[in-house]
């Protein structure tokens, strides 16, 4: 008997395909729970109520809109395009990492399910998971390697605070990959009663279709901001690129409009060796890594590489799959930029701004500091300020030798 | 000789290849299929096994750390075979090793190398597509993971598709040890005879003789993985054989009808 399940059609055609990306690469056991989990949230995305409940709590509990801001002072010292910041930064928990939590959240309550597992690298999602489950009474295991959990402690005593039970990860490198495979093992063995609210736009289908429509109220917010302020479309977009979340975020509605550029900023780490960095799209090849295929650092024979950068939210071997065909498709441009200059970048937009950027985002704002003195003073650039750098502190006291009497 | 379980139940066991080292693997899988094993699972170690538990995981990190590549695995796969012609032999990988190596090329060494089949531990029905004509195309059995949250209709795929057996996970979770069986099991098995004549081989957390006599009233065959992982992880390498052979005598298969 021919199969129902197995289409004929190429798989490039499937939803959870982006071009040749994308798709499924679980274990069977995994297979209903993804299934279900994209039922059910084609439901949810059609029920008003669900959106209603979403839109409340991300204006009254997370607090969008978020601002779109000019920042003048550093439009003029750079001397080159205006600048505009999407100030992700100051949404409740610090990133915009809630945006995702409390849309998917929602999703484990209407589903039944009363515990909620995550991963997190910076932390950031693991605060937002944490804060979510405590405002739905939801139980909360977050998985973080114990390299991140060091650089990132404060993160780690804020999941605490909230409630949540924090699980170091000791295998392999102890940062974000590893905590993503401990997730998963944690949903294989539970998967009948447990969500797993993965943080970034990865992983199987439909995570990171679900992950980037929970983001794309960034670029509905910033195309809607831009045309009152300045009446027209940006000539530049810029984010950076861990798994890819704010950036897809950003970009998402800018798609269809050829004529802004956008420009996806990869951890350059301290090297251009495998091992050293995390930019993907200068060192990696196409293949499977957590369910998804897509960009992956490797050697030779396949196996996954390690990664390094200052920043522990872009420091990942792969990346999702909608930015893997962006990039194929040319549509959008991926460049990196390495630890100093991120460093460097917190430290020129909280002298010139005000504004301490997270290390993530602050590879997004040195590509920035590149782009803008190349551009005219009416061409207009934004940079998705994805998160801040309080939780940064520890590493920047470090670095920047902040400490002493 | 591909895949026929000369045992009540059948005894399928998995290696880690390459841990401790190549040679310790081809010594350990004679011995196995010399003490009853009819088919051994070859594992090509990776660096994320996101299905493993703890044993598995650890010996794909001592096997990584020697060097060991898929290659490698398949010249493993050619000496198993070439000193016993009639065992079952299969590799076991996650994707992405194989991908690299280039699909085409896997399937075409795995067939040279003597191989019957190829597991891929990250390998469900929908994206198959390529991988199964390459299988097709050389004549290596494919064999897909069963679970026992998978509904009827991924059941009836998963039999479509699967040759030589059809692997039966246990229970919910990663690979290791467990005290008891749940009823998880029986249920799936069943459930999958309504779809296909393949033999059945139950795995995850198989680890003792009573298990594969419970296991024996419902399925064709036992998988035996983290166990012997964990026993080889334990031995000296020049005594794992022998650990091992005596770890699968302790098991007390009886002779098929077929075998004798």
């Amino acid at each position: 008997m021919a199969s129902v399940i197995v289409p004929t059609a190429p798989s490039e055609s499937r939803p959870g395909r982006f071009g040749i990306y994308g798709g499924r690469y679980v274990p069977e056991t995994l297979m209903a729970a993804l299934v279900e989990l994209e039922q059910e949230y084609e439901r949810a995305k059609a029920d008003a109520a669900f959106q209603a409940e979403l839109a409340d709590l991300l204006h009254n509990f997370a607090g969008r809109p978020t601002p779109l801001y000019f920042a003048k002072r550093l439009s003029e010292e750079l001397g080159g395009a205006k600048i505009y910041l999407k100030r992700e930064d100051l949404l409740h928990t610090g990133a915009h990492k809630i945006n995702n939590a409390l849309g998917q959240a929602l999703l484990a309550k209407r589903m039944g399910k009363k515990r909620v597992i995550a991963e997190t690298g910076a932390g950031q999602h693991g605060v937002a998971t944490a804060t979510v489950c405590a405002l739905l009474g939801l139980e909360c295991v977050v998985y973080m390697g114990e390299v991140d959990m060091v650089r990132q402690e404060l993160n780690v005593m804020r999941m605490r605070l909230l409630g949540a039970e924090v699980r170091g990860v000791t295998s392999g490198s102890k940062t974000l990959k590893d905590a993503i495979s401990e997730a998963m093992r944690d949903w294989v063995t539970n998967v009948r009663t447990t969500y797993y609210l993965l943080g970034s736009a990865l992983g199987a289908h439909p995570y990171p279709t679900m992950v980037r429509d929970f983001h794309r109220c960034i670029s509905l917010e910033m195309k809607e901001q831009l045309m009152e302020k300045e009446g027209r479309l940006p000539n530049v977009i810029i984010a950076c690129v861990g798994g890819g979340s704010n950036a897809i975020g950003a970009f998402y509605e800018f798609i269809p409009n050829r004529e802004v550029r956008l420009i996806g900023v990869e951890a350059g780490g301290r090297g251009t060796g495998l091992g050293e960095h995390a930019a993907r799209f200068s060192g990696g090849v196409p293949g499977v890594l957590q369910g998804t295929f897509s960009y992956v650092l490797q050697d030779e024979n396949g196996q996954i590489a390690q990664t390094h950068s200052v920043s522990a939210g872009l420091d990942y071997a792969s990346i999702g799959p909608e930015h893997a065909a962006l990039h194929d498709s040319g549509r959008a441009d991926y460049t990196s930029q390495d630890d100093a200059a991120a460093l460097d970048a917190v430290v020129k937009l909280a002298r010139t701004e005000g504004i301490l950027p997270a290390l993530e985002s602050a590879h997004a704002v040195a590509e920035a500091l590149k782009v803008a003195p190349t551009m005219q003073p009416h061409d207009i650039l934004v940079v998705n300020l994805s998160g801040r750098g309080d939780k940064d502190m520890g590493i920047l006291a470090q670095e920047l030798k902040l400490q002493g009497v | 000789m591909a895949l026929q379980f000369q045992h009540k139940p059948g005894l399928v066991i998995y290696l880690t290849a390459g841990d401790p080292s190549l040679e310790a693997t081809l010594a350990i899988a004679l011995a196995a299929i010399d003490a009853g094993a009819d088919v051994i699972e070859l594992g090509v170690p990776f660096s994320d096994p996101l299905a493993d538990g703890p044993v598995i995981q650890r010996a794909s990190e001592r096997a990584l750390a020697k060097g060991t590549s898929l290659k490698d695995v398949l010249e493993v796969a050619r000496k198993i075979r070439a000193a016993r012609p009639a065992a079952g032999l299969v590799i076991f990988s996650y994707y992405n090793p194989i991908l690299r190596y280039g699909l085409a090329n896997f399937a075409d060494d795995s067939a040279a190398a003597g191989a019957d089949g190829v597991l891929v531990t990250d390998m469900i029905v929908e994206e198959a597509a390529p991988y199964l004509k390459e299988m097709e195309r050389v004549n290596l059995a494919p064999v897909f993971l069963a679970a026992p949250t998978s509904p009827d209709e991924r059941l009836q795929a998963i039999a479509t598709h699967s040759k030589g057996f059809i692997y039966a996970i246990s229970r919910t979770g990663i690979t290791g040890k467990q005290q008891n069986l749940t009823a998880d099991a029986a249920e799936l098995v069943n459930r999958l005879r309504r779809w296909s004549k393949l033999p059945v081989a139950v795995g995850f957390g198989i680890s003792n003789a009573g298990h594969v006599a419970q296991v024996a009233e419902f399925a064709d065959a036992v998988v035996v993985g983290s166990a012997i992982v964990e026993l080889v992880e334990h031995s000296a390498p020049d005594e794992a054989p022998g650990s091992v052979a005596r770890f699968i005598k302790g098991l007390h298969l009886e002779q098929s009808v077929l075998a004798r």
